[in-house]
């Protein structure tokens, strides 16, 4: 039998909102890929988003889902998280909602080392408010507010992500569809904070303005920068220059927060 | 012995005519129909499900 995705989707939803070629759609079947190889009950998953063309995510999802401000879904979770710590809580964003406008709750989400996974589909732009550049836009990338190329570098979001202190981070590509589900499964099963950074495409908004003449066009794009991480240790750094590391980068363990927080209650209850 | 095909589901409704599963597809069995992609060579499926997973618009099922 084919896999059945309409186990996990909302009836009535599909066709999505994403524009045709968009990556979205391909992390949301790795997510649910991911889902049903662990056996995960909907009514105890909780995912959670934030404004923006992957924050419309949950809302296909047949799950407990939350689609809150711009770029505080890591607030909303910890919430969640803090109130019901038996759910599996997953945040989904895009790269300006969780970088930007949510930059300090997505660092402190690592810093604190919750258990929740965090899904970043990185298609380098806002989309959904008109393709202006995000932290995420590479230098001399076009956009509608940086029309003469972006003076900017980027950010990395898994460096960033390790450097704030999540343990479990990793990344993948739209292109790579069959790593997206293994990565997504992996960092669920994470206890602690997790990040999942996926390279996405935007043909609408970041596409047809720097070139890219088809959605093909962009796929092999991702196909081409993208080196696992195994490889990469066998390259030199001049072979490795413009290329993005794949795969798991980075994990350890580390006392989780809910834990931790048990842990104050019993000693301040002990206390009286 | 004959060889078993597999069954291609196409739900044109949900197609947005990316063409990402006809570029993708390594036998080249699926085609652009108007807006729509279509199977043209069933026989020459290899069941590799690159199609079913690359397809954002969930808008392919493969059986093999």
């Amino acid at each position: 039998m084919a896999f059945d995705y309409d186990k996990y989707i909302r009836p009535g939803k599909l066709p999505h909102i994403w524009c045709p070629g968009c990556g979205h759609g391909i992390v949301m079947k790795g997510l649910i890929r991911a889902m049903d190889s662990l056996n995960m009950k909907k009514e105890e998953t909780a995912i959670v988003s934030g404004i923006g063309c992957a924050s419309r995510l949950p809302g296909y999802m047949d799950c407990c889902t939350l689609h809150t401000a711009h770029g505080r879904a890591a607030a909303f979770a910890t919430g969640v998280k803090m109130a019901k710590p038996e759910m599996n809580v997953i945040l989904v964003g895009g790269d300006g909602d969780g970088t930007a406008i949510g930059g300090n709750h997505f660092i402190h989400a690592c810093r604190r080392n919750i258990d929740m996974t965090y899904i970043i589909m990185n298609n380098y732009i806002y989309g959904m408010t008109g393709g202006q550049f995000s932290p995420c836009t590479p230098t001399g990338a076009k956009a509608s507010t940086t029309p003469y190329g972006n003076p900017d570098p980027g950010f990395d979001i898994a460096k960033l992500a390790i450097g704030a202190g999540a343990t479990f981070v990793a990344r993948g590509t739209a292109y790579h569809a069959t790593q997206i589900d293994k990565l997504i499964a992996e960092a669920i099963q994470h206890k602690g904070f997790s990040v999942v950074e996926i390279l996405d495409d935007c043909p609408t908004t970041y596409g047809r303005r720097n070139k890219y003449r088809s959605v093909v066009e962009m796929m092999n794009r991702l196909k081409e920068v993208a080196v696992p991480v195994k490889a990469a240790e066998k390259m030199t750094a001049e072979q490795l220059e413009g290329k993005v590391l794949t795969g798991v980068l980075h994990k350890v363990e580390q006392p989780e927060y809910c834990e931790q927080y048990a842990k104050v209650l019993q000693r301040a209850q002990a206390a009286k | 012995m004959e060889k078993k095909l597999p069954t291609i589901e196409i739900i044109e409704k949900y197609c947005k005519g990316c063409h990402i599963c006809v570029e993708f597809c390594p036998t080249k069995v699926l085609e652009m129909q108007g807006f729509v992609v279509a199977v043209k060579n069933l026989e020459a499926c290899i069941k590799c499900m690159q199609c079913e997973l690359r397809c954002p618009d969930f808008a392919i099922k493969v059986t093999p």
